[in-house]
Parts: C-alpha cells; sequence; structure tokens
C-alpha cells in the first residue's frame, strides 16, 4: 500500500500530529450546557422559564425556612421573635410548634412512658418483613415473621400476654388437625381445620385466656385504641391492612381466575363492588352500618373495625394486581404443571403463584403506597390520623391557633420520605427480578 | 411390558365421587360454597331486621320525598330548603360530576404537559417534572386539598383588598388577567353574558338556557360536516392518489357558523367587579370548590404525567425511523405512526385515573364543599338519621358511576385492540 503511496501521491505526511484539545464549544461544561440547557431557542425559552420559577419558589420560601423559630410557646411569641430578629414583615416558620408537639404527630395520645413499645415494633416490623424484602436475610427469620403479628398487636395494645398466645396457639391448633387430616385429603384435611380452628375463637379462647390469666397473671399495661393516633395510628392500619389483605388478595384473584362460575361469580362481584366505591363510604359503613350488620349488642373497637374494611378495601385492589400476574404467565406454565400430575393446590402453590406474586411485587408496593395515603381519611370517622385529626387538635389549642404551614410541611415530608423509599425499593426489585429472569 | 389393566368394572355412583371425582368436585365446592355464602348473607340481613326492630326503625326511602330543610352553597340546578331530599341528592350527585368532570380535563391537561416535559430533552425542566410527579404522588391527596383551601382562606386577600384607592388610583392587590380575583371567600371569574337571549327550556330537572343549546347543535353540525368533507378527501385520494387540501374548508366550517351565532346572540364575558365590600357581577365560585378541584387535579395530574411518559416511551425507537423512513415528516410521523400507538397504552390507565379522580372526590368532606357524600350522606343523613339507607344508596350510586364508566372503557378497549390472528 504505502509503496503505490509514495508513487502515485505527491505528498503524504508520514508523521502524526499531535492531537489537539477539542474546541472549547464542545467539550466540558459549556459543550453540556448547549446541548441539554440551549439547543434551540425552545429550549433556551424553557430552560429561562424553569429558572424563573426555581428562582421565584426558592425567594419565596427560603427567607421562611431559614427564619424558622425553634424555641417558643406559642404562635404569637413566634412571630414577635420573627419581627423582632428580622424587622417587621418577615415571614417564618413557627417549629416550635413541631419541637413540642412532634410526638402527638408521631404517636396520638399513646402514654409517654410507654413510648418505647410503639418503637420497638416498628423495629421488629423491619426484622419480619426481612427475609421478604432482602435475599441476604437467613431463610429462618420467616418464623419469626409469621409470630410478628400477634407480638406487635401485644406490644401496641397490651393487656395479657396470654391473649396473643392463645391465639397463635389457635393456629397452630388449626395447623396441626390440617396436617393431620389432611393424609385423607386436602379439601378434608383443610375443612377439618378451619372448623377446629373457628370452633376454638368462637367458643374456647376467650375462658382460656381468663383461666390462665387467673393462674399467672402476666402482662403489660393496657393501651386504648383512642390513644392511637398520628403515624402509629396511619402505620398500625397500614401495615396491618396489607397483611391481612395479602392472603384475602390471593384468594380472590385465584377465584376470578376459577373454572367454577359460581366462586368466579361471586369474586368478581366482590372485587368490583369494593372497587367501585369511595374508600370514604366504606369507612362509613365501618363506623355507621357494622353495627346493624353484627348480632344486637356486639359493639367492637373502632379501629379493628376499620382495619377490617381497609383491608376488604385493599385485597379487592391486590386482587386485581395479581390477577394481572396470574394473567401475565405463558399458557405453558400451567399445562406443564397438569402435566407433571400436580393437583389445583400444588400446582398453584409450587408453579404458579411464585411466579404470579413475583410479576406482581411492584404493584402490591404501589397498592400499598396508595393504601398508606389513603390512611389519612380515617379523620373522618373520628380517628386523629396525622395529617388533618392531630393538626386540628392542636390548633384547637389556643397557643397554636392559626397554625396551618408547619404540619403540613412536617407530615407532608414524613409520608414523602416513607413513600418514596417503597417506590425506590418497588424499582429496585424490579431490576432485581428482572436478571433473574435471564 | 405389563398389559394395560382392565377397565374397571362400572360400579355406579359412590358418595365419595363428589369429593375424588374431578368431575363432581368442583360442582360438590360451588354448593358448599353456595350454602356459606347465603349462610352469611342470612346471618347479616337476620341481624340487621333484629337491630333495626330493636330501634324501632324501618328500611323505606319515603324520606327521599320528605322537605329537606337545608340550603347548598354552590347548587348547578334551581335548589331552596324546601326542596325534599330527593332533590337535595340530586344536587350533590351533579356536584360530584362537575367537580369530576372539571377536575379530569385540568388534570389531563397539565398531565400531558407534564409527561411531554419529563421527556424534554432540557435538562433543567426535565429534572423540575420529576421533583413535581415525586412529590405530588407520594403525599396523601388530602394534604393537596388542605393546602389548597389553606392557600384560599388564610393567604388571599379579603374582597375590599381590590378596591381602586381613590387618591393613588390603585388597589393594594389587582386581578389576575384583570378578570379573575381570589379572596378569601370565594373566587370571582368572569360568567358568559349573552345580549341577546333566546329565552330557556324549562325540563323538570333544571332550565336549559336556549343559547347554549344552539351553541352545542351548531358545533354538533358543524362535526359532522367536516367529517364529510374529510370522508370525501379520503375517497378521492383513493381513486386519484392525491389528497385534496381540505384544511381550510374544516377551519371554515369549524368556525364561521359558531362565529356567527356567537355575534347575532351578542356573547361578552362579564368581568366580576367590586361593589361595596363584594364582587358583583361575574361568577363567584366557593373557595371549597376551588380547593377540592385544584388539589384533585393537582394530584391526578402527576399519575396522569407518568402515564403519558410510559405510553410515548413504550412505541419502539423503531417506529419512528421506519415512518422516517418512509419519507414522512415529524408531525405526520406523530399523528399517524406515533400516537395511535401510544393511545392504545395511555387510555386504559388514563380512564382508571379518572375513575380514582371521581372516587377521590368524596374528599369534598374535607373542605365542605356540599358533593353526593356531602348532601345523601351528610346532612340528610344527619337529620333523617337512616344511615343505612343513605349509605346504600349512596355507594350504589358510586358504584354506577365507576361501572359506567369502567363499562365504556372496555367498549374503547375492544375497539383499539390490536387485532389478532
Amino acid at each position: 500500500m504505502s509503496d503505490t503511496h509514495a508513487q502515485t501521491v505527491a505528498y503524504v505526511r508520514e508523521t502524526m500530529l499531535p492531537q489537539q484539545a477539542a474546541p472549547t464549544g464542545q467539550s466540558g461544561v459549556i459543550k453540556w450546557l448547549r446541548e441539554n440547557l440551549f439547543s434551540g431557542w425552545v429550549n433556551t425559552l424553557l430552560t429561562l422559564a424553569g429558572l424563573y420559577v426555581a428562582y421565584s419558589f426558592v425567594m419565596h420560601f427560603y427567607p421562611w425556612f431559614a427564619h424558622g423559630v425553634w424555641d417558643a410557646n406559642s404562635l404569637k411569641e413566634c412571630r414577635a421573635i420573627i419581627t423582632d430578629r428580622y424587622g417587621a414583615g418577615a415571614t417564618g416558620a413557627c417549629w416550635a410548634m413541631i419541637h413540642e408537639r412532634w410526638h402527638q404527630f408521631l404517636f396520638g395520645f399513646y402514654p409517654s412512658e410507654l413510648y418505647w413499645r410503639p418503637v420497638l415494633t416498628f423495629a421488629l416490623l423491619f426484622v419480619a418483613v426481612g427475609p421478604l424484602m432482602f435475599q441476604w436475610v437467613p431463610k429462618k427469620v420467616v418464623w419469626f415473621t409469621l409470630v410478628f403479628p400477634f407480638l406487635a398487636v401485644w406490644l401496641l395494645w397490651g393487656g395479657s400476654v396470654w391473649a396473643p398466645l392463645l391465639v397463635l396457639a389457635g393456629f397452630v391448633l388449626g395447623w396441626i388437625v390440617f396436617s393431620f387430616v389432611g393424609k385423607f385429603g386436602p379439601i378434608a384435611g383443610f375443612s377439618a381445620g378451619a372448623i377446629v380452628t373457628i370452633l376454638y375463637f368462637l367458643l374456647a379462647v376467650g375462658p382460656l385466656i381468663d383461666l390462665f390469666h387467673s393462674i399467672i397473671p402476666l402482662g403489660i399495661e393496657h393501651v386504648d385504641s383512642a390513644k392511637f393516633g398520628g403515624f402509629l395510628l396511619a402505620i398500625t392500619l397500614g401495615v396491618g391492612g396489607i397483611a391481612m389483605s395479602l392472603p384475602a388478595g390471593i384468594i380472590l384473584a385465584l377465584g376470578r381466575q376459577s373454572d367454577m362460575p359460581l366462586v368466579k361469580g361471586l369474586s368478581i362481584i366482590f372485587i368490583e363492588f369494593i372497587r367501585g366505591v369511595p374508600l370514604i363510604t366504606l369507612l362509613f359503613v365501618a363506623s355507621l352500618l357494622l353495627n346493624y350488620f353484627l348480632p344486637p349488642g356486639t359493639n367492637f373497637d373502632i379501629i379493628l373495625r376499620v382495619m377490617i374494611l381497609v383491608t376488604m378495601f385493599a385485597a379487592a385492589y391486590i386482587a386485581e394486581v395479581i390477577r394481572g400476574g396470574l394473567a401475565a404467565l405463558p399458557r405453558g406454565q400451567y399445562e406443564a404443571a397438569d402435566a407433571l400430575g400436580l393437583d389445583y393446590w400444588k400446582a398453584q402453590r409450587l408453579v404458579i403463584l411464585p411466579q404470579a406474586l413475583k410479576i406482581s411485587i411492584p404493584g402490591i408496593v404501589s397498592t400499598f403506597i396508595g393504601m398508606f395515603k389513603d390512611t389519612t381519611l380515617v379523620v373522618f370517622v373520628g380517628l386523629f390520623d396525622p395529617l388533618k385529626g392531630i393538626p386540628d387538635f392542636i390548633r384547637a389549642d389556643f397557643n397554636w391557633k392559626g397554625i396551618y404551614w408547619e404540619p403540613f410541611v412536617f407530615v407532608g415530608a414524613i409520608f414523602f420520605i416513607l413513600n418514596f423509599a417503597m417506590s425506590r425499593y418497588s424499582m429496585h426489585l424490579e431490576n432485581r427480578l428482572q436478571r433473574d429472569n435471564h | 411390558m405389563t398389559t394395560a389393566p382392565d377397565a374397571p368394572e362400572h360400579q355406579g355412583f359412590r358418595l365419595s365421587q363428589l369429593i375424588y371425582d374431578t368431575r363432581y368436585r368442583s360442582m360438590t365446592i360451588q354448593i358448599v360454597v353456595l350454602f356459606l355464602v347465603m349462610g352469611f348473607v342470612g346471618w347479616l340481613v337476620d341481624n340487621t331486621i333484629q337491630n333495626l326492630n330493636a330501634l324501632g326503625k324501618d328500611f323505606n326511602y319515603s324520606f327521599l320525598g320528605q322537605r329537606a330543610g337545608y340550603d347548598i352553597g354552590n347548587a348547578l340546578i334551581p335548589y331552596n330548603n324546601d326542596m325534599t331530599h330527593g332533590r337535595a341528592l340530586l344536587v350533590g350527585l351533579l356536584n360530584t360530576l362537575w367537580v369530576s368532570f372539571l377536575g379530569c380535563i385540568a388534570a389531563t391537561v397539565l398531565g400531558v404537559i407534564i409527561g411531554v416535559l419529563r421527556l424534554s430533552k432540557n435538562w433543567l425542566v426535565a429534572r423540575m417534572m420529576t421533583i413535581y410527579v415525586e412529590v405530588f404522588r407520594n403525599i396523601p391527596v388530602l394534604l393537596w386539598i388542605l393546602v389548597a383551601l389553606a392557600l384560599l382562606t388564610e393567604v388571599a386577600p379579603s374582597p375590599n383588598q381590590y378596591k381602586v384607592n381613590a387618591a393613588t388610583g390603585e388597589a393594594k392587590t389587582s386581578m389576575l388577567f384583570e378578570s379573575v380575583a381570589f379572596t378569601n371567600r370565594y373566587t370571582a371569574i368572569p360568567s358568559i353574558h349573552f345580549d341577546r337571549s333566546l329565552g330557556s327550556l324549562d325540563t323538570a330537572l333544571a332550565p336549559i338556557s336556549l343559547n347554549f343549546l344552539a351553541i352545542v347543535l351548531v358545533l354538533l353540525a358543524s362535526w359532522f360536516v367536516t367529517k364529510a368533507v374529510n370522508k370525501n378527501a379520503t375517497k378521492v385520494q383513493a381513486a386519484t392518489g392525491v389528497r385534496p387540501t381540505t384544511w381550510w374548508q374544516n377551519a371554515l366550517i369549524w368556525l364561521l357558523p359558531v362565529a356567527i351565532v356567537v355575534t347575532v346572540l351578542g356573547i361578552n364575558p362579564e368581568e366580576p367587579v367590586l361593589k361595596g365590600f363584594n364582587f358583583t357581577k361575574g361568577t363567584n365560585v366557593s373557595n371549597a370548590f376551588v380547593a377540592l378541584w385544584a388539589g384533585l387535579s393537582l394530584y391526578t395530574a402527576a399519575f396522569i404525567a407518568e402515564i403519558v411518559r410510559a405510553g410515548i416511551m413504550a412505541v419502539s425507537k423503531g417506529q419512528s425511523e421506519a415512518a422516517f423512513a418512509l419519507g414522512l415528516r415529524p408531525s405526520r410521523t406523530m399523528r399517524l405512526v406515533i400516537l395511535p400507538q401510544a393511545l392504545r397504552v395511555i387510555i386504559p390507565p388514563l380512564i382508571s385515573q379518572f375513575l380514582n379522580l371521581t372516587k377521590n372526590s368524596s374528599l369534598a368532606i374535607a373542605v365542605g364543599y356540599l358533593d353526593l357524600r356531602g348532601t345523601l350522606g351528610g346532612i340528610t343523613l344527619n337529620q333523617t338519621g337512616r344511615e343505612l339507607e343513605a349509605i346504600t344508596l349512596m355507594m350504589l350510586i358510586y358504584l354506577v358511576i365507576s361501572l359506567l364508566i369502567s363499562g365504556g372503557m372496555n367498549i374503547f378497549n375492544n375497539r383499539v385492540k390490536l387485532k389478532e390472528r
């Protein structure tokens, strides 16, 4: 090649030119700015508009944040301090209210010497969900996850230690009967287990708790539901609702996919009815109508009533999410399970559900976020949610009359942090599960 | 090789087949389920009857015919407190539908803008839109409604702040675009006024202004005519391969008749004017309505933005490249190739957001706007003490609204579904 070059081309450079730096407009910050902010007149206009919005936003709110007062006893005092420091007309946040009342936002009216109980419950919650959320947690922790609901109820509401133990015993009893009778057939086992458990709860558990408690009175101080409030209430309702609605949602989703017209029809009616009405109306059912539907004289805890309705609500939504997961599975998976000779429940448990649930996890997480946000609606049936119930209570105090923005910012920030963390986790999970598939 | 065993002798029907034979098992299960459900429902009904008896109540809806005796601030149809609870229910229902309808429109417009801007190549704007979406989505809608209400009642000036000082010729606060005034009692907006009125048509429900009816009819007629024009153009294109230019015909058909009707009727906006301590003329919209509408729209817009973004991103890049390769211009690529495919992804979740917004409009309770829950499930319920009837009827109405919307969605889905094999 080079020979022909030498013969045919008059002049060919034989040494490489030293490498030159790119023109200033084509490198570094300037290039980035030109490409991302000023690449055309539309873009430039957008950038300028964006800058203006951001600027006015910051100029409006920064002084308010920066002038914040943390030490005062009333809104009036706050304003006096701000005027004193920054001159008349200066705006400033009165964080002193948060400083004084943060515990009510977090725990409601829970006795302050018992705060360790909800805090411990919250910490244990992370241990309990560990094996479900993270791969590195040892699988044996699942046993703790199974025990946790009983432990949590006991820690939050207190009372005799025998109540959660004997309720747990009821489930264990049901399981033992199921596995014993189950040898004669899964349906027989399931019915026997269910009947024994229900009978135990209807007849035996109350007297047994009294009996054991009179023999060995062991327990912690009882806390009434009326004392629950703030984020404690929101998280209790949210976590309790989702934990109970997951199994219910799975059953409903399977029911809706079932070949049996009656089961399918009932599932569809339930799901569409619940999804068709606003949560508020269901909460009114909990507070006003449940007393009509239950035997005369029954009157039980409002939190439990609300939790039942919230569970029904979430179950319908989760059923739809899981149905999406079931529908996304290729037909071959069902056929393969049939070909292996697995019966319906074995096929669901070993082949179908593990895959369908995996696909549905992001949807389940976003249902949970939605439900956690919706727990604020319980204020309309007289409970103290952190968003309206507690601030209204605080504003009823003469010292804090007229304080609006600080509680909004504080509660909004906590909701944002919790929900944002959950949605990021769900995205992370999506990526991880996607990798697993390939 | 073993020989196949002989077919089992026919033994007749055994009871155990009900459980172990798959032919009969599903029947057994269904009958058991039916009995359980019937037993459960019977138990509930029995309890309810007993409880009603104990309270000395019955179950009937005759209260809907009784005098309501309460006022509703923002009724869309004529209403006063001498009318019946049934009429109040209707007013509430219309309020629910009205705030939902306006909310859906605002949320869609805002959501599309935000979703598209979030995909923009402009780094700053894309980031700002991401922040908007994340902030609004992760905080309960109740907070946004309360914030909007607090802004209007705590920050907005009182109406007399808009008063022009005779000495300086200036007011303490000026109106937005000279026509909208936010005050701590209401929001004053312009109303539409006709110089010449065709009168109104009295129906049992509400009087309908014939002027509006005329405009709607003219627009409908224009729509049909443009459709015919376009159809004809397609026909010509199919025959000759050249599509006649129709845009100016279409524009003319849309604008001219309506312009004539509007000029004949003498339409003009009536701006709110401060008189004494209050705005007269124009329309004063209650702050409860504005707060509810703004909160719902801002919140739902964040979700719609995500749906729009996902829809646009779902159309693979090859589609637009293929369209360019065919020589289509960018605008046509968007209209003929990208949008039809993106809309198929966007519309179903969009409708379900509309549904959510409609259901969330029951948060009117937080601001005191009298919607269906405020009238039937609120004041009527408290006055008559008929919880059972009022709440079941209210749930039924919400259910019907939801089923209608989702039924419409299913029809649409079937129409745009990819026709496979």
